[in-house]
């Protein structure tokens, strides 16, 4: 039986890393699964469920000649994986704020003691050298609702920043 | 009369449009019955079209009371009525869409949906925020609703069922809605 792995690979950004990495993984036999390949920073990332027949050394094997060739570094994990396991996110999550050290740990960690899950975290550096500025995007779950994050947020010191909690009120159509 | 067989993507008539209903008469009541019993059948689901059910008929059925018994997450129990009840304060309870236009419409807003023809897959869509219908009833009488927020998003999830469209023919990225919503600073 197929065997999922998560692929997590990272490389200087360039044309062409996502077609060469899955080119290889599709002709050696894999499926994939859900991806999230991003450029950050001057980097290009991947984290990509991969389901294959073989054992991880296979696997390996049939990344090389593509990671070689563009300079990509990667590591493979087996998991307990599943094709399709979304969960649908309640509440969404806009942060900002002029850019300091600590805003990601000290929002979410306000927000997990109300019972926040993250599904999807994103941030991005805004503004010049002078003057950068912190985005953070987080969708999740509130396992408390949502007025129970926003409480928690009320409640802290986090005065610096600007920060809007609203539910996602998903429906089925 | 029962709940239908849901049709779902990529099966080829979720992606024709349909015709108009001429013939106001027992066979379009028996099909807005049909829809109602498998919108009700179905997860927590607040609209159907009729090609949802393999007819190619411009009928639709929006009901968002739907929304409060239902719960779309893995969280059955989880007490969090207040949140999600808020934004539907405002509706028109079971509404029969029978060749359905829009006549007006204002603001765009980002949201969120599911289809009982795409299961397990949930996506961001843009769609107006206030909308105007003109419809007929099953009756023939003509009806105006005019909608906002979540009930206006989903009639026009519905609205698109009649031209062959899905929510995955809208979707929009993630990263792009960074600002999108108004107010509530803090909480």
């Amino acid at each position: 039986m197929a065997s999922w792995y998560m692929l997590t690979l990272i490389g200087k950004d360039r044309a062409g890393i996502v077609a060469a990495v899955t080119r290889a993984l599709f002709e050696g036999g894999c499926n994939l699964g859900e991806a999230s390949m991003i450029r950050l920073g001057g980097s290009f990332t991947i984290m990509l469920m991969i389901q294959h027949d073989g054992e991880v050394d296979e696997l390996e094997r049939l990344m090389q000649p593509a990671a070689q060739s563009m300079a990509l570094r990667f590591r493979l994990d087996p998991i307990e994986g599943h094709r399709h396991d979304q969960l649908t996110p309640d509440v969404q999550i806009t942060v900002f704020g002029a850019d300091r050290a600590g805003i990601v740990a000290q929002v979410t960690g306000v927000l997990a003691g109300a019972g926040l899950n993250v599904l999807d975290l994103r941030s991005d550096v805004a503004g010049g050298e002078q003057g950068p500025l912190y985005i953070l995007h987080i969708e999740g779950q509130a396992l408390q609702g949502v007025e129970a994050l926003r409480a928690a947020l009320s409640a802290s010191d986090l005065t610096d920043l600007e920060v809007t909690i609203e539910p996602v009120d998903t429906f089925i159509g | 009369m029962a709940p239908q067989k849901i049709l779902t993507y990529p099966d080829p008539r979720l992606k024709q449009e349909a015709e108009p209903v001429e013939r106001f008469d027992e066979a379009l009541r028996e099909l807005v019955r049909d829809l109602e019993q498998t919108m009700r059948a179905g997860p927590a689901a607040v609209g159907i079209a009729a090609p949802q059910v393999g007819r190619l008929l411009r009928v639709a059925l929006v009901d968002v009371t739907a929304r409060e018994a239902g719960s779309l997450s893995r969280s059955a129990g989880r007490a969090r009525a207040p949140d999600s009840a808020r934004k539907i304060e405002e509706h028109h309870g079971r509404m029969v869409l029978v060749n359905p236009e829009i006549v007006t419409w204002d603001g765009l807003a980002v949201g969120r949906e599911g289809c009982l023809s795409v299961p397990g897959y949930t996506g961001n869509v843009i769609r107006a925020e206030q909308v105007e219908l003109r419809a007929y009833d099953e009756q023939g009488v003509e009806q105006r609703h005019a909608l906002r927020g979540f009930e206006a998003r989903v009639a026009q999830h519905e609205l698109d069922h009649l031209d062959g469209l899905l929510f995955l023919d809208r979707l929009v990225s993630r990263r792009s809605d960074l600002f999108r919503r108004k107010g509530n600073r803090r909480g």
